[in-house]
């Protein structure tokens, strides 16, 4: 890997290795699970998250979640890359 | 079986330290695992851990670590991952490396393990196999590492850090990173059982460890999105305790190979505290009613400075057996906060100990005779 590499967003990102996304019945809640992290997802994370499986591209992802919640598609697209990019900084999800 | 109504806001675990056997082929002077070891006869079953990783998901518990000991040195460590990871929960194995192949990596993979962490003891062989007191360990854990990413399966890269490898902390992070890790951790020793022993050979200087810690600051951006580093920070020159275990009966336990449970691991140091079994118990039970859980849960139990202290949900008082070893009583504040009466008695025992270059380990189960006494290279 380059040392140099900023993090980017992958075309078709799919969850790292060692990371999954679980519900919590304890909690009522999706949570992602990591090496040491559990993330509590909120509102329709868990909805991007699932979608995150190696064949989408982010730009699909998008569509899917503006028809799923009859919304704005640019607002969507915002939302959708924020959260993946905080995710790759975490490493939490891969190309 | 009802639960009595003081117990119905006892919040659910989310980790279960399971330790499958204190065998181990490593005699890693920084052990934290207690000074009398239990044996192999008295170790539980595979059907035994298999109920108890149910009741755990059922408790609401999300994370199993299979720890040890070396968990290897389980015949049935396979079928263990499996019923783990059948009961829904997320497997995260700690290991030493030695014992364990591809082949039977391979199939815990199958078997459903999420995630390895391997312990390294210093970047150079030489140190690292003195430290871990087993000759050729280290070229084996690297090579068993890369097997880890080979597999696809996540690395964590474990790096216990001392007075001897204090100096090297950016060249574990850079080793970790191009092993493949996804994640290294940074552990400043925990001096807790056999570790505690050692203790004067293991103490690195205060400016030994101020600049361990600037270190990892200084390189950490380097790594962003491509290896997470973790800090377990030091506690004898701190000025505030840490969480211990995120709080006492809070979040996670611990079932010893017998199938005792703790709050910690290293709660049996603390005389008094009744523990109750898995043989006898459901976890459930235990969690929510057993003695030695409700001693430090909460806030209850606290004197002060902690008792009326801003920050006692926050750090809970630190270590309760840190507490015990430094200042006497496990109800008194953890001496790493500088709070505490025996703060200064904490600092400078660090550094009367920290002073001495000659590194001399006491090994467990060794004489001490076969000792090698090393300074540690700089």
């Amino acid at each position: 890997m380059d040392d140099s590499e900023a993090p980017s967003l992958p075309e078709r990102p799919r969850l790292a290795p060692g990371v999954r996304l679980h519900f919590d019945s304890t909690r009522n809640a999706w949570v992602l699970l990591g090496p040491e992290r559990v993330i509590e997802t909120e509102g329709p994370a868990h909805e991007i998250l699932r979608r995150c499986d190696g064949s989408r591209t982010v730009p699909q992802i998008i569509d899917e979640l503006a028809a799923l919640y009859a919304a704005d598609r640019a607002e969507i697209a915002g939302d959708v890359a924020d959260m993946l990019l905080e995710l790759v900084a975490k490493r939490m999800l891969a190309g | 079986m009802t639960i009595p109504a003081t117990h119905a806001d006892v919040p659910a675990p989310l980790g279960l330290l399971a330790e499958l056997t204190h065998r181990c082929p490593l005699a890693c002077p920084y052990c934290s695992n207690p000074l009398a070891l239990e044996s192999r006869t008295d170790e539980l079953d595979t059907a035994t851990w298999t109920r108890v990783f149910h009741e755990a998901a059922a408790l609401g518990v999300l994370q199993v670590h299979l720890s040890g000991g070396e968990p290897a040195s389980r015949r049935d460590l396979i079928q263990i991952v499996a019923a783990a990871h059948d009961a829904g929960l997320y497997t995260n194995l700690i290991t030493s490396a030695v014992g364990l192949d591809v082949a039977r990596l391979t199939r815990l993979k199958e078997s459903g393990l999420d995630h390895v962490q391997v312990s390294l003891q210093d970047v150079d062989a030489a140190s690292a196999d003195h430290i871990a007191g087993y000759p050729g360990a280290h070229t084996r854990k690297l090579a068993f590492a890369r097997s880890v990413v080979e597999l696809e399966l996540a690395l964590t890269v474990n790096a216990v850090i001392h007075r001897a490898n204090v100096d090297r902390v950016p060249a574990f992070v850079e080793l970790a990173a191009s092993l493949g890790a996804g994640r290294v951790e940074i552990a400043h020793t925990q001096y807790y059982g056999w570790a505690l022993r050692n203790r004067a050979a293991l103490m690195p200087t205060r400016a030994q460890v101020h600049q361990a810690m600037q270190d990892v600051e200084t390189i950490r951006p380097r790594y962003a999105g491509r290896l997470a580093i973790d800090l377990v920070v030091p506690d004898y020159y701190a000025r505030r305790p840490k969480a211990c275990v995120g709080g006492w009966a809070r979040r996670s336990l611990n079932v010893t190979p017998s199938g005792r449970v703790l709050p910690c691991h290293a709660a049996e140091t603390i005389p008094g505290l009744e523990f109750w079994s898995v043989r006898d118990r459901s976890l459930r039970t235990i969690w929510t009613e057993s003695p030695a859980f409700q001693a430090f849960r909460g806030t209850d139990w606290m004197v002060e400075p902690c008792r009326s202290c801003a920050l006692r949900e926050v750090d809970f008082g630190g270590c309760r057996c840190q507490a015990l070893a430094i200042a006497g009583n496990a109800a008194f504040a953890d001496p790493a906060c500088e709070l505490s009466p025996h703060h200064a008695r904490m600092l400078e025992l660090a550094e009367q100990e920290s002073s001495d270059a000659e590194i001399s380990y006491a090994y467990r189960g060794r004489h001490a005779a076969s000792n090698v006494t090393a300074t540690p290279a700089r």
